[in-house]
C-alpha cells in the first residue's frame, strides 16, 4: 500500500516538473499545484498507512494511526490552497500588464509607459 | 501552569497591529501612527526579552500548555532573542523611513498591515522550537512578501514577482517533502527533542544525509545562496527601496539562521559531508557574490550583490561549527543587518533625490549633501570591515576559525571579498559624491527629513555596535553557544521531565 502512494506521488512529482518546465504561466502554475499534491501525498505515507487504530494514545493500545501527518497536511493544504489562489491572481494582472503569458519573453527590466 | 506570554510578544504585538489596521480601512496617516506605535512596543518587548535571556537563560513557553515534545514550543535563546531584537530595530526605522518615500498609493493599499504581517512571520521564524512550525512561519513571512513585492503593480513588479514566488513555492513544496522524511526518521518534529533522539541513537544514519541535502536546497534557495541565487538579483530589484530594505536585511537572514539551526542540531553525524558542502556552497557565494558586484555600475545592483557576498561570510563561520566561528557568524549576521538596512536607505535617498539608479549620470552630490555623503563613506566602511566598525569583529573571528581549522583558502577567499566589497562600495561614493558635477537643477525637491533621519540613525547605530562589540561579546557567545553545543539549547527538554 505505501509503495503504491509512494509510486503515485512520485508520478505525480514527475508530471510537476515536465509542466514547470514549459513556457505558459498557466502550466506552470499547474505544475506547482500538482507538486504540492504530489509532496502531501508524501507526507501522509511516511505516518504510515492502515496501521489498524484509532488515534488513541493509550497503554492498552499497541498499534494506534499516528495522526500527526494528517493535521501537518491539513496545515500544508490550507497554505498551498492560498498560494495557489494568490498565483492565479497574480498571472492574469501580469498578463494584463505585460501582454504576454510566455515566460521567455518576462525578461530584462520593463518601464512603465 | 500558566502560559508565559513574554516570548510569545514579538509575534502577537506586530500581528494584532496589523489586524487593527486591516479594520480601520484605507486611512494612510492612522497606519503610520499606528505601525509606529507597534513597532516601538515590539522594540521594547524584545529588549526586555533580551535582558531576560541574559539574566536567567532560555526561556521558553508550551503553547496551550502542552508539554514538549508533543505541543508546540516558542524558544528564545540568545541567538533568536538578538534577532529578535535586531528585526525590531530595523522595522521601526524603516517604518519611520516609509512615511515619506513609499508613496500615498501603497500606504492607501495596506502597505504597513504586509510589513507587520511579514515582521510576524520573521520573528515567529526565529523565536519557534517546532520545526514544522517553523514552515508555517516561513510561509506567513512569505505570503506577506509576495504582496510587498507585487504591490503597486507596475510592470516589473508583476513580471519579477512572479517568478520570486515560483521559486519560493517550489521550494517550499521540498521543505514540506524534507520535513516529511525527517519526521519519518525520527518520529518527532520537536527541534530539541530531534537532537536529543539523534545524539542518542547510534545506529546508521545515512538518510539523515538526504535530509541534509534537502534541507540545504531549501534553505539555500531562501537566503540566496549558490548555486540558487539565481532569482535573488532581478528579483530584488522590482520593489520599491523601503521594502528591499525590509528584504535585504531580513528575508535573506531568516534562511541563514535555518540553515545554522537545522545544521547544528539535526546533522551532527555526518559532518565531514554536511558541513564540507555548506562551506563550499558558501565560498561559491562570496565569489559569485564579489563578480557581480564588481561588474555592475547600477547602486541598486551593487548592494544587492553584496547581500550575497554576506550570506556566503556568514556561513563560512556557521560551516565551521567551533566556538569562534560561531560568534564571528554571529556578529557578522548582526551587523549586516544593521550596516544593509542603512546602506539600502541611503543608496534609496540617492535614488529618490535623483530618480537615477546608475553611477555615470550623477556626479559631486558631496556639496549639496555633506551629510549624506560622509554618512555613506562610514556605512562603506563599516560594510568593509575597517577596525573599529562593526563589520571587523564578525570577519575577525570567522577569518581566525577558518585558520585554526586548517581551511586556509576559504579564509583567504573571505578576505579578498572585503577588498571587492571596498572596491564597489566606494565605486558608488567616488561615482556620486566626487567627480564633475551633475546637472543639479534635474534633482528632486523631495521631503527628506524622515528618511534621512533613518539612514542616520541605522548608521549611528551600527557605529556603536561596533564600539561597543567588546562589551557586548558575553551575549554573543551565549548566542553561538547553542549552535557549536547544541545540548545546552536542547536540555530545556529535561529540565520539564
Amino acid at each position: 500500500m505505501e509503495l503504491i502512494t509512494i509510486l503515485l506521488s512520485g508520478i505525480l512529482i514527475g508530471s510537476a516538473v515536465y509542466l514547470m518546465l514549459s513556457r505558459s504561466v498557466i502550466r506552470i502554475i499547474i505544475g506547482t499545484a500538482l507538486l504540492s499534491h504530489g509532496v502531501h501525498l508524501m507526507l501522509l505515507t511516511m505516518g504510515k498507512l492502515k496501521r489498524g487504530n484509532v488515534p488513541v494514545l493509550d497503554e492498552a493500545v499497541e498499534n494506534y494511526t499516528d495522526p500527526l501527518p494528517q493535521a501537518l497536511i491539513l496545515t500544508a493544504i490550507v497554505i498551498a490552497f492560498a498560494l495557489t489562489a494568490f498565483i492565479l491572481v497574480l498571472a492574469l494582472r501580469a498578463y494584463g500588464e505585460l501582454g504576454t503569458d510566455d515566460v521567455e519573453e518576462m525578461k530584462g527590466v520593463p518601464h512603465d509607459d | 501552569m500558566t502560559t508565559n506570554i513574554l516570548p510569545l510578544l514579538p509575534i502577537i504585538i506586530p500581528f494584532f497591529t496589523g489586524i487593527v489596521m486591516l479594520f480601520t480601512g484605507r486611512r494612510p496617516l492612522a497606519h503610520r501612527v499606528m505601525a509606529a506605535v507597534g513597532s516601538l512596543l515590539a522594540l521594547i518587548a524584545t529588549i526586555w526579552l533580551t535582558i531576560h535571556v541574559y539574566q536567567s537563560g532560555t526561556i521558553v513557553t508550551y503553547l496551550g500548555s502542552w508539554v514538549a515534545p508533543f505541543g508546540i514550543s516558542v524558544v528564545i535563546d540568545m541567538a533568536a532573542a538578538l534577532l529578535l531584537l535586531t528585526t525590531a530595530i530595523i522595522t521601526m526605522f524603516t517604518v519611520i523611513y516609509s512615511f515619506q518615500s513609499i508613496g500615498i498609493e501603497r500606504e492607501k493599499y495596506y502597505y504597513y498591515v504586509m510589513v507587520m504581517f511579514m515582521i510576524t512571520g520573521v520573528n515567529g521564524a526565529f523565536s519557534t522550537g517546532d520545526i514544522f512550525n517553523m514552515f508555517v512561519f516561513f510561509e506567513v513571512f512569505l505570503l506577506a512578501s509576495y504582496v510587498l513585492i507585487t504591490l503597486g503593480g507596475t510592470k516589473i513588479q508583476l513580471q519579477e514577482g512572479f517568478k520570486y514566488i515560483l521559486v519560493n513555492l517550489i521550494s517550499s513544496n521540498f521543505f514540506v517533502l524534507g520535513l516529511a522524511y525527517l519526521y519519518s526518521v525520527t518520529g518527532s518534529l520537536n527541534m530539541a527533542d530531534i537532537y536529543n533522539k539523534l545524539s542518542a541513537f547510534e545506529g546508521n544514519y545515512s538518510i539523515m544525509t538526504l535530509v541534509a541535502v534537502l534541507f540545504i536546497f531549501v534553505f539555500a534557495t531562501k537566503a540566496g545562496v549558490f548555486p540558487l541565487y539565481f532569482w535573488l538579483p532581478g528579483s530584488y530589484y522590482a520593489p520599491p527601496m523601503p521594502i528591499l530594505v525590509l528584504f535585504g536585511a531580513l528575508l535573506t537572514k531568516v534562511g541563514v539562521y535555518a540553515i545554522a539551526r537545522t545544521y547544528s542540531l539535526f546533522f551532527i553525524d555526518n559532518v565531514d559531508f554536511t558541513n564540507q558542502i555548506l562551506l563550499l556552497i558558501a565560498l561559491a557565494t562570496v565569489v559569485m557574490g564579489s563578480i557581480g558586484a564588481l561588474s555592475y555600475t547600477d547602486m541598486k545592483r551593487i548592494i544587492i550583490y553584496n547581500i550575497l557576498i554576506a550570506v556566503g561570510v556568514i556561513l563560512v563561520g556557521v560551516a565551521m561549527m567551533d566556538q569562534t566561528g560561531l560568534v564571528g557568524a554571529f556578529y557578522y549576521l548582526i551587523h549586516d543587518m544593521l550596516i544593509k538596512a542603512a546602506l539600502f536607505m541611503l543608496v534609496g535617498y540617492l535614488i529618490y533625490r535623483t530618480g537615477e539608479t546608475g553611477i555615470q549620470k550623477l556626479g559631486g552630490l558631496i556639496k549639496l549633501h555633506p551629510w549624506t555623503g560622509w554618512m555613506f563613506f562610514i556605512a562603506a566602511m563599516g560594510l568593509t570591515g575597517v577596525p573599529p566598525l562593526s563589520g571587523f569583529y564578525g570577519k575577525l573571528f570567522i577569518v581566525q576559525s577558518t585558520f585554526e581549522n586548517d581551511h586556509y583558502i576559504s579564509g583567504i577567499i573571505v578576505l579578498l571579498s572585503s577588498l571587492a566589497v571596498l572596491y564597489s562600495v566606494i565605486k558608488i561614493f567616488i561615482g556620486v559624491f566626487w567627480g564633475s558635477d551633475m546637472d543639479f537643477s534635474k534633482l528632486r525637491p523631495i521631503k527628506s527629513d524622515k528618511i534621512l533621519f533613518a539612514s542616520f540613525a541605522m548608521v549611528i547605530l551600527s557605529v556603536v555596535f561596533g564600539l561597543a562589540a567588546d562589551a557586548l561579546y558575553p551575549l554573543f557567545d551565549m548566542a553561538a553557544q547553542s549552535f557549536y553545543d547544541p545540548a545546552s539549547y536542547s536540555n530545556y527538554l529535561t529540565e520539564v521531565e
